[in-house]
């Protein structure tokens, strides 16, 4: 029987093992002490490492995405935890002009191996400042990696990737996935940043999807299948850089592709995708147009039915789905 | 609660140890260099003019004297962060002139292979981790690095210089703060020049002084004359001497002014000709070889060999960046990421 963690206690067991194995390797944020982390991510760590090597910042985003940037082109492995990823605006101008162009501006002599970890994502009841999906808004700026977990699984190997990884890297977690279970090696792995993974084999249309919305499309393949409806899914788990191949290829196999994202539709990496399957040989294969289900033109809302009716549910996705494949049928 | 550690120091306080301190050789290779940051700006002010060099630039004229007495107390292993207004800290901290005029040029040989430019120019070998074009953004950066060396147990520290403009950005304080709160080695210069781009301290600010702002993160907060290498460097040495044993971060004001506009598109229409004819007579390098010359540790028969060699420095170095190779258009993505990290 293979051991369960749950998606937030995989997290903080990629923790522990990076610190256990590098004595460079530290981490960073709000309340990540005693406290345990917002999201109780972090936990125990501070009595198992240390104040030093778990600290508590000051409510100073931007200053300690600096500290951080600081502390990793001086030789440390910093992570740095924002307490939620609408929080990381306060230190956009540190990730943006400074983490991200830091070895190009320097002529490549420098590197910044730096990972931000940030819980993203509605569905909390938290409202519009506390549950925004901004992946695309980093996924945007050359210079940074950004990954998305969907899995107990990935988000430990894709941390642990991270934290290897010489660049600046962006994680999104998604606050509702922190209590999902899944299997979880115990042993120290890798998922390796930059790879989607089809999560489903189908034959009728391609879904390309990342992080919790990953579960929604699945779902929604399961009552398609019943339909007799064949859904490809693929699991993106990095947006930067973005697997091209693996989508181009599924798009050519199915000959349908839906964007299943977050993030608000428009500009967002479902915009990206799709441009990029018209761009690419998989354009000729395509028997219908691109579908893109992505967040409303909205703030994500308080109340709960508008907070689901802001991003794409498991029911809109069936919906936009049969609609796709049937018309053409 | 803490006090107010403002201080300013008298004149014959600082001069004693400073010129005891160091060895005549020593003081006139702080004066080379200072003539070499003098001359590389006007002759890069020139390859401008000419239309040799494009984009833009900030320069220091008039700002040795901080530049130089604070990166002469440092050592190869120690750090800086710089700034917009950034090349004398970087020849102070040891970068070749030729390798940044090349750099100026756009040419693979400069030391950011062209990408950089004047205002990201840095010889990173040198413990330069980088001149930036936002003007408080090296400041947490500069925190962060003295955390790495606390946390790897060196007694190395990092000099964090930025001008009066950025001590009114939020990454000033919180990066002060944390500093002050972790103890860490770092020591802020603030070079402050009297005008953030156009507009005047009295205008930008609510104290009189950067250095009174040190009060709120209870850290010491200095003033020195920023036209004198004497003050910089003992005020700045105390700091990094507080620093590499533990004592925490410092706040030194340097007190100077930039002769030339903020950058190429200045007009001065926000200061007056008086003004700067004034602080033209405070001149630092005048004023360092008088003191030089005054207490018989340099001849001006020495300080002309200095300018002469100086000179053909800076003419060597533009013929070097002028010959340079031009990079390459198809490798426009190079150095974005670190090779043999992608999948």
């Amino acid at each position: 029987m293979s051991r369960q963690l749950t998606y937030a206690q995989a997290i903080h067991e990629a923790l522990g093992q990076a610190m256990e194995a590098d004595e460079r390797v530290f981490i960073m944020g709000e309340d990540i002490g005693v406290y345990g982390g917002a999201f109780q991510v972090t936990g125990d760590l501070v009595h198992r490492f240390g104040e030093d090597r778990v600290m508590d910042t000051p409510i100073s985003e931007l200053g300690a995405a600096g500290v951080a940037i600081g502390a990793a082109l001086a030789g440390s492995r910093p992570i740095l935890e924002f307490q939620f990823s609408d929080f990381a605006i306060l230190a956009m101008e540190q990730i943006v002009n400074q983490a991200a162009k830091m070895r190009f501006m320097l002529g490549g002599k420098v590197s910044v191996p730096l990972v931000m970890r940030m819980p993203s994502g509605s569905g909390t009841g938290a409202a519009a400042q506390h549950s925004q999906s901004l992946e695309a808004w980093l996924a945007h700026v050359p210079g940074l990696k950004v990954i998305q977990p969907s899995t107990p699984h990935d988000a430990k190997g894709l941390l642990l990737a991270a934290i290897d990884d010489p660049d600046p890297v962006m994680v999104f977690e998604h606050k509702l996935l922190y209590k999902l279970k899944g299997e979880v090696p115990e042993v120290s792995y890798r998922v390796p940043i930059g790879k989607a993974i089809v999560r489903r084999e189908g034959t009728h249309a391609t879904i390309v999807a990342a992080s919790i919305m990953v579960h929604r499309s699945l779902e929604a393949a399961e009552e398609l299948a019943a339909e007799g409806i064949e859904l490809e899914v693929i699991d993106l788990r990095s947006l930067r850089p973005l697997d091209t191949e693996t989508i181009i290829a599924s798009v050519k196999k199915t000959s349908r592709l839906v964007c299943v994202y977050e993030g608000v539709k428009m500009l967002g990496i479902g915009a990206e995708i799709s441009a990029m399957i018209a761009e690419s040989e998989a354009f000729d294969y395509l028997d219908a147009p691109i579908l893109r289900l992505g967040g409303a033109d909205s703030p994500i809302p308080y109340n709960p039915v508008l907070e689901k009716a802001a991003v794409p549910q498991t029911s809109g996705i069936v919906e936009g789905v049969r609609k796709l494949v049937k018309g053409r049928i | 609660m803490a006090k107010p550690a403002t201080s300013r120091k008298s004149e014959t306080d600082n001069l004693r140890p400073f010129y005891a301190q160091f060895a005549p050789d020593a003081l006139k290779e702080a004066l080379r260099r200072m003539i070499l940051i003098r001359r590389f700006e006007e002759g890069a002010e020139e390859a401008y003019t000419r239309g040799l060099i494009h984009g833009t630039m900030h320069l220091s004229i008039g700002q040795e004297a901080s530049a130089v007495g604070s990166t002469m107390m440092l050592r190869k292993s120690d750090y800086i962060t710089s700034t917009h207004r950034g090349h004398g800290h970087c020849i102070g901290k040891g970068a070749d002139p030729k390798l940044m005029f090349a750099e100026f040029f756009g040419k693979e040989e400069g030391y950011c292979h062209g990408r950089g430019g004047s205002m990201h120019i840095a010889d990173a070998e040198s413990g330069n981790l980088g001149a930036n074009g936002i003007v408080a953004g090296g400041i947490p950066i500069a925190v962060g690095a003295a955390l790495a060396i606390k946390k790897q147990k060196r007694d190395d520290v990092a000099v964090c210089f930025f001008g009066d403009g950025a001590t009114n950005e939020g990454a000033f304080h919180e990066a002060l703060n944390m500093a002050a709160i972790w103890k860490l080695p770092v020591i802020f210069v603030c070079e402050n020049n009297k005008y953030g781009m156009s507009v005047s301290t009295e205008r930008s600010m609510s104290v009189a002084h950067v250095a009174d702002r040190a009060a709120s993160y209870a850290m010491p907060g200095v003033i020195v004359d920023g036209n004198h290498i004497e003050d910089v460097a003992v005020a700045v040495g105390e700091a990094i001497a507080r620093a590499r044993a533990g004592g925490g971060p410092t706040l030194v004001e340097c007190k100077t002014y930039r002769i030339r506009g903020h950058s190429k598109s200045d007009r001065n229409r926000y200061r007056s000709k008086e003004e700067i004819e004034d602080w033209k007579l405070r001149d630092p390098i005048g004023h360092f070889e008088t003191e030089l010359v005054a207490r018989g540790m340099a001849t001006p028969a020495e300080i002309a060999a200095l300018n002469a060699s100086v000179e053909t420095e800076i003419a060597a170095g533009i013929e070097f960046a002028r010959s340079g190779t031009d990079p390459n258009p198809s490798e426009v993505t190079r150095d974005v990421y670190t090779p043999g990290a992608d999948p």
